[in-house]
């Protein structure tokens, strides 16, 4: 080995060096390098212009000082000047520079693409790469547009070198990861994913990064990668460990490119040529044979090589979830290593098998190892490694375990680390509703969660046991006596009291029997807390208090006396103050009928998705839930969200009681929520013959009835669109999720998530009524060129149930390709008999050509630059119109936001303009889009002017943010 | 949903960073932050943790090596053992270039740290595994560079 003092030894970074380190303070260390840099300083101002070497040097030196973490302002200018030295090391050194400071000053920028130009066509394969590493260093979209043309060139050329290719390689992916649209695919294309056949393993390992990503973003352009990646791998599995000689990695025979190919698998479904899988599903036999074969070394890196590779099989199998043997051998696999030596293997079991539990085929496989886990959760000694078995508990739990993993999960919550303890709450949460067989146990455990924890108890979990409490009447007597028994503690938590409040207030009747419970020590329990609480639960004792003089006329006098006191009724806050003299005067003047109506007992909440769920998808980050989320549809058959037993008397109380005003704001969130407009069973029928917003389709249902094919499913062609069904999409341009429709029978919400060109959206149907809908079925057809029979979105989906109890809500998932840009939204038409009339609707779904939106950040160079090139006059496309909406600005910017593009800030020279910049991926292209928006506050118009890559995108585009705003 | 880490960072258990390298685009802020954040994580973990940990939305992959901390942040779905080897190798490829590296070499030869890191990653992604090859990419340059300089 050369040592390392050879040939560019710079003495006199060597020394400074060694200064900074003999620094005793850090004081010391500044002074230090202030005099370099004002040595530097007066070097380059010189007239004496500087050797290479002293430039070289001082280059070095001023890197150093930034590696430092000091900020380095000059010096950019010489290093330039060493890209353009015959003397390789000066090169070198420029290059580092230019790579670890980046500069974004223009003309430099020109300077450096110039040296780099130099390089790359010097045919010497050090300088090229050389230039190519600056370039991937620096990935920046100046050096895209300067060379995402070239590089392909470079990379597939017959004459290339290899170590060229493989820079060439990696170089290109940087530049697709920053600036897609700059790479353009070409006839080089075919020629890379052949790169996979090259003789030379480093291109290869090189290559299969750039064609992984490439293939992501255009699947179909690339999938004679599979048979390729497939045969490759099966060479390398089959090997002799000392076949692939310096690729042979402490013997494991190329663990990097094995687990890449692997991974470019992932990008794919299963092969559909017979013998391509076969030779696939061998490999990832024999990878799990491996696994169970004495290890030919003992060191520690013949292990995690052979084990990652593992793992990467592993995550093939989960995604292909097809091959049910496959799954569970590495579902046992995963079983071995839970009980592991090694901390890090133990840590990836637990986190792969969080996968595997989603699939049906592993699930029960994945339930055997319970105990471990559990066990896991209590002795690990490493919070992360906890943290995991935490997850996979949650992973795991079903009906038959549900109610072993809350208790281990309640118990290990007393002793969690403090960063886990809000998500474990969540969870728990979770379980215990998803599960509740008796709805005892699931007041228990959400008590006991708030006893425990109840620092980590957020709203959305004691909201939700409060909605739950209030929507079945069975658990409310059980409710009002566990919570007047936890209110007996000396110390309880302040969540406890609202719960506390709220359910007394509601149920305290229930317990007022038993004289230990009587009404008067109800309320004094309660009072006892009150000093003690902040403002907002104050507020809710004393909502608690007037409806206890309704529920008990025997402590009006008390508490009469309570609300009349100087502290309540002469509060300085407005809102405890406010209540304090409306309760008093309510309870004085109403009469027991009046007051019995207005404090009557809440109704219902509506059944819908619990938000705690939506809490724990946002805690973790978008699509970091989908997994199990979709997993909860397929196994939970709407359980407490379904509500299928809801017996019509729930549902006439809820209409009864549908306009009583709650006294609590405090769940003003839920309240809000409460139904309106529930039909009332008897007259269901009739007023929805002539409510019907289905409007055209009721007569014709009418008629059907009466004949012969009235027993038949509906057949009967789709209605044409609701008149109003533009009004409804253009209020989901902005936003994903909501109410689509609702009408006297049906309310169809949506919530939706996008990334690139696929989508999914999940579809709640409810019935509002409490009569059964028979023959519910829905059809969704797409928009596409009827003639050519083109589609430009794919839409997928399965049947739903065809029956819809009353009260219930079924839930349906849509699965979205953009194919090619489209402006008509896909129809749904919904067909259901109620009572025997056919009912038949048709909803655009709010899918629109922004959903598929990727936001761009640019600077506003980059975006007037961008604007000028987008200037043919068909691609812009301008509307000015009426302000529809308020104008504030906070208000416009969450649109444009919700619209899926970067809102671009100090870019436009008028700082009241608001300028959008985004790339709408589809399948076929992708297409940038440029947005201006002028608002003029004065006139309340606006101007809004699109331009895009593609006409048809400007126009549509145009169309529907002109309703927006 | 490539083997790609997002940067490296190199430092001793003083805390001091020896290098960095990033492989997205972040501003010298964010830069600083990120490392001070994560130095100061590592270095209260004990020893026998185990060497992955999820810190915001990335993967961490670290391990330590004498008297210095070797670190990679990986994506969410990346493979943390395959990080651990990148790692390794590349310690041994300091090793076999330096001769029984060690902390004052890195220090004293910051910018030769960066070449052979350049040979063997680039843009995050593993450019050549084979260390032969990456040895003799570097000692080709070393070559030149005595030719030039003469």
């Amino acid at each position: 080995m050369p040592a390392v003092s050879k040939g560019d030894g710079m003495r006199g970074l060597a020394v400074f060096i060694s200064d900074i380190r003999n620094c005793k303070s850090k004081e010391a260390e500044i002074k230090r390098i202030n005099k370099e840099l004002a040595n530097i300083r007066s070097k380059f101002k010189g007239d004496k212009a500087l050797d290479g070497y002293s430039k070289k040097k001082y280059v070095c030196k001023l890197l150093f000082i930034f590696l430092l973490g000091h900020d380095i302002d000059f010096g950019h200018m010489e290093a330039v000047n060493l890209l353009s030295s015959n003397k390789y090391t000066e090169k070198q050194i420029g290059y580092l520079f230019i790579s670890v400071l980046v500069n974004s000053n223009s003309e430099l920028i020109r300077l450096i693409n110039n040296a780099i130009k130099n390089d790359l066509s010097s045919r010497n394969p050090t300088f090229m790469c050389l230039a190519l590493h600056c370039i991937a260093n620096v990935g920046s979209r100046e050096m895209a547009e300067a060379f995402a043309s070239e590089i392909p060139r470079i990379l597939v050329a017959g004459d290339t070198m290899d170590s060229v290719k493989q820079s060439a390689a990696l170089c290109l992916l940087r530049l697709y990861k920053t600036s897609p649209d700059l790479v353009l695919m070409g006839e080089w294309t075919s020629r890379v994913v052949h790169l996979l056949n090259d003789q030379h393993m480093g291109v290869v390992t090189a290559a299969i990064s750039l064609i992984t990503c490439l293939s992501q973003k255009n699947p179909d352009e690339f999938k004679t990668c599979v048979s390729l990646a497939v045969s490759r791998l099966s060479r390398i599995v089959s090997s002799a460990s000392t076949d692939l000689q310096d690729y042979t990695y402490y013997f494991v025979p190329a663990p990097w490119l094995s687990c890449k190919l692997l991974r470019l698998l992932q990008c794919y479904p299963p092969p559909e040529d017979g013998a391509v899988k076969g030779r696939l599903v061998e490999c990832l036999e024999t990878i799990l044979n491996k696994a169970q074969e004495p290890p030919k070394s003992k060191k520690v890196q013949h292990s995690n090589a052979k084990n990652a590779i593992l793992f990467e099989a592993i995550s093939l199998i989960i995604h292909y979830d097809s091959e049910p043997n496959l799954l569970v051998r590495a579902c046992n696999q995963l079983g071995q290593f839970l009980q592991h030596r090694e901390t890090n293997l133990r840590y990836l079991a637990l986190e792969s098998m969080c996968t595997l539990a989603s699939s049906e085929f592993s699930h029960e496989a994945v339930k055997t190892h319970i105990e471990t886990v559990i066990n896991a959760l209590k002795t690990e000694r490493d919070v992360s490694v906890r943290q995991r078995a935490a997850d996979l508990l949650y992973a795991m739990c079903d009906r038959s375990n549900a109610k072993q993993i809350v208790a281990e999960m309640l118990s290990y919550l007393e002793t969690a680390d403090y960063s886990i303890r809000e998500e474990m709450v969540l969870k728990v949460a979770i379980l215990a509703e998803k599960y509740a067989v008796d709805y005892s146990w699931y007041v228990d455990t959400i008590l006991n969660l708030i006893r425990i924890a109840g620092d980590y108890v957020s709203e959305e979990v004691w909201y939700r046991v409060i909605q739950i409490v209030i929507n079945r009447d069975d658990v409310q007597g059980y409710a009002a006596k566990t919570v007047f028994e936890a209110l007996q503690a000396p110390a309880c938590h302040e969540n406890m009291v609202k719960v506390g409040g709220y359910i007394l207030g509601e149920f305290g009747n229930l317990i007022a029997g038993d004289p230990r419970s009587s009404p008067l020590v109800q309320f004094n329990l309660l009072h006892s807390k009150f000093h003690l609480c902040s403002v907002p639960t104050r507020a809710l004792l004393l909502s608690a208090y007037i409806k206890f003089i309704n529920l008990f006329p025997e402590t009006k006098a008390t508490i009469q006396e309570v609300l009349r006191c100087d502290s309540q009724i002469r509060n300085s806050d407005v809102e405890l103050q406010q209540r304090a003299v409306e309760y008093l005067k309510l309870s004085s003047i109403a009469s027991t009928d009046v007051l019995a109506t207005v404090l009557e007992e809440m109704p219902p909440f509506p059944e819908r998705e619990s938000s705690i769920l939506a809490k724990l998808k946002k805690k973790k980050g978008p699509g970091a839930v989908s997994v199990t989320e979709l997993e909860d549809n397929k196994r939970e058959g709407g359980e407490l969200n379904g509500g299928g037993d809801r017996g019509p008397d729930t549902a006439a109380m809820a209409a009864s009681n549908a306009s009583t005003p709650s006294p609590s704001a405090d769940l003003l969130g839920i309240r809000s929520a409460a139904p309106v407009g529930a039909p009332p069973a008897s007259t269901g029928s009739l007023l929805v013959d002539v409510f019907s917003e289905a409007g055209p389709a009721a007569p014709s249902a009418a008629v059907n009835d009466d004949g012969f094919l009235s027993s038949a499913p509906p057949s009967e062609d789709p209605a044409p669109p609701l008149s109003e069904a533009d009004e409804l999409l253009n209020k989901f341009v902005c936003k994903n999720n909501g109410v689509l429709f609702e009408n006297q029978l049906l309310q169809i919400g949506i919530k939706s998530e996008y990334r690139q060109n696929l989508g999914r959206m999940y579809l709640f149907y409810g019935n509002k009524t409490s009569v059964q809908f028979a023959s519910f079925t829905t059809t969704v057809s797409c928009p596409g060129d009827l003639q050519s029979h083109i589609l430009f979105l794919n839409v997928q989906t399965k049947p739903v149930e065809p029956l819809v109890e009353g009260g219930a809500q079924i839930q349906q998932v849509l699965n979205i390709e953009c194919l090619t840009d489209f402006s008509d939204a896909p129809l749904l038409n919904i067909k259901f008999r109620y009572g025997g009339a056919l009912q038949n609707l048709t909803l655009k779904l709010p899918v629109t050509i922004n959903k598929f939106f990727q936001p761009t950040e640019m600077s506003s160079h980059d975006f007037f630059q961008r604007w000028k090139q987008l200037s043919q006059p068909q691609q812009e496309a301008q509307k000015i119109f009426k302000a529809n909406h308020s104008m504030d600005t906070e208000v416009l910017k969450a649109k444009l936001l919700g619209l899926g593009t970067a809102l671009l800030d100090n870019v436009d020279p008028n700082p009241e303009n608001y300028v959008c910049a985004g790339v709408i991926q589809t399948k076929s292209q992708q297409v940038g889009c440029l947005l201006r928006l002028e608002p003029n506050a004065q006139a309340q118009m606006y101007r809004l002017t699109l331009r895009c890559s593609k006409d048809s995108v400007s126009r549509r585009l145009c169309e529907l943010l002109a309703q927006q705003f | 949903m490539f083997i790609s880490s997002q940067f490296m960072l190199l430092f001793s258990r003083q805390g001091k960073l020896r290098l960095q390298k990033w492989y997205v685009p972040l501003s010298d802020k964010e830069r600083k932050k990120i490392s001070r954040d994560l130095v100061q994580t590592i270095l209260a973990r004990k020893p026998k943790m185990c060497s992955f940990l999820e810190w915001r939305d990335l993967k961490i992959v670290y391990k330590r090596y004498a008297s210095l901390y070797f670190c990679c942040a990986v994506e969410d779905q990346d493979n943390e053992l395959i990080t651990l080897e990148i790692i390794h190798r590349y310690v041994e490829l300091l090793d076999k270039y330096f001769g029984s590296v060690c902390e004052l070499d890195i220090i004293f030869n910051f910018e030769k740290a960066y070449f052979i890191l350049d040979e063997f990653l680039l843009g995050g992604e593993a450019q050549e595994t084979s260390k032969k090859n990456v040895l003799k990419a570097i000692e080709q340059a070393d070559l030149l560079q005595e030719v030039c300089s003469d």
